[in-house]
């Protein structure tokens, strides 16, 4: 459900979502480019969120960026292992547009 | 033996204080009217105050009226953002598989739901099959007929079912699913979707949980539908262009 988390983003200004199929994937956009917040699931085909996680945060580029997990993963220790690996917000679904929103402009520091 | 004061003096004295006494009733009368006059204007300030105050009051109260009503339809925008985003995902596909992965993820991602499967009634057989689960093993989910359990009952009358909510994280039994919503297709149940448990965080329904039942009750049948529809079109075209060319050749 990628299209809920962009439409949810489409929702503040001046941000330009750029979407990746999968962990590989993504570290693959992040070295292409510089962007201001990584946001991921856990569960994904190829590489999970959490190797993602933990490649960005001992990389090269990136390593300070922003990353929100939204997972089904809804247990304590899901939730302390990703924020341990690095990630800056962990929210679980089912999707609520409304606090990917605000934990976003919140890592961003958008009013 | 004499005081010094004559009897002149004393009248003098006298009509001077009786002057005095005059004067300053005078002034207290006119005293006593000013303070009437500004009590007056005292009196209409705290009246005006209060309406202000009265006002004040309502306009608090519109400013809550609206800021909950801000939240409100911000709440039905996330709604109608949920449900246009499910409906979209399920037109815009034609593959049959991938129909059913994206039914999937709107339970999932939308819903919370955990353990949940797709049935499919088989006209000829008059059962209903697992065509795809999620938590679960689809080959142990069993056929189930027609009118028989909460599934078999749901397909055969087309209504919903909702169990108690108190029963939410009551352990599974695949023949009575905690929510059964049939696919439908005008009257037509083509299907169901049994939905046994949800995500820890989900402990209960909300209204958009509903409308998303509404909409795969109605669009997930028809993409279903459409896309079974299509594949089976797509093989006999196949075959037919086989047979032609085998034909002409």
């Amino acid at each position: 459900m990628r299209q809920l988390i962009v439409f949810a983003l489409s929702r503040i200004k001046n941000l330009k979502v750029i979407e990746a199929d999968d962990g590989v994937d993504g570290l693959k956009k992040l070295s292409s480019a510089k962007f201001d917040i990584l946001i991921t699931d856990i569960n994904m085909p190829i590489m999970d969120g959490l190797k993602l996680v933990s490649m960005v945060r001992n990389g090269d580029t990136h390593k300070t960026i922003p990353i929100v997990i939204i997972t089904t993963e809804g247990a304590q220790e899901d939730r302390q292992r990703a924020l341990a690996l690095g990630a800056n917000a962990y929210i679980t679904k089912p999707i609520q547009a409304p606090q990917v929103i605000s934990k976003v402009k919140e890592l961003l520091k958008i009013a | 033996m004499s005081s010094g004061i004559t009897d002149q003096d004393l009248a003098q004295t006298l009509r001077q204080s009786a002057e005095t006494t005059e004067r300053l009733l005078k002034e207290n009368a006119e005293l006593r009217a000013q303070l009437q006059a500004q009590g007056q204007v005292a009196g209409n300030v705290g009246s005006a105050y209060g309406d202000l105050e009265a006002k004040f009051k309502a306009l608090e109260q519109e400013n809550r009226d609206f800021a909950n009503r801000y939240v409100e339809i911000e709440e039905e925008n996330n709604n109608l953002a949920n449900l246009y985003v499910a409906s979209y995902q399920l037109h815009s596909t034609l593959d049959f598989r991938e129909v059913l992965q994206i039914i999937t993820e709107i339970a999932i991602n939308l819903i919370g739901a955990e353990q949940f499967a797709i049935y499919l009634v088989d006209d000829k057989t008059q059962t209903l099959t697992a065509v795809a689960s999620e938590g679960l093993e689809r080959d142990k989910l069993p056929k189930v007929p027609l009118s028989q359990g909460v599934i078999g009952k749901v397909a055969s009358t087309g209504d919903n079912h909702f169990g108690p909510e108190d029963q939410m994280g009551a352990p599974i039994d695949v023949a009575s699913p905690f929510i059964c919503i049939p696919l439908k297709i005008k009257e037509r149940v083509i299907g169901v979707i049994a939905l046994y448990s949800f995500l820890k965080q989900k402990t209960r329904l909300v209204s958009v949980d509903y409308e998303l039942f509404t909409l795969l009750a109605g669009h997930a049948a028809t993409a279903l539908f459409s896309s079974k529809l299509y594949s089976e079109s797509e093989r006999k075209l196949s075959t037919i262009q086989g047979f032609l060319e085998l034909m002409t050749s």
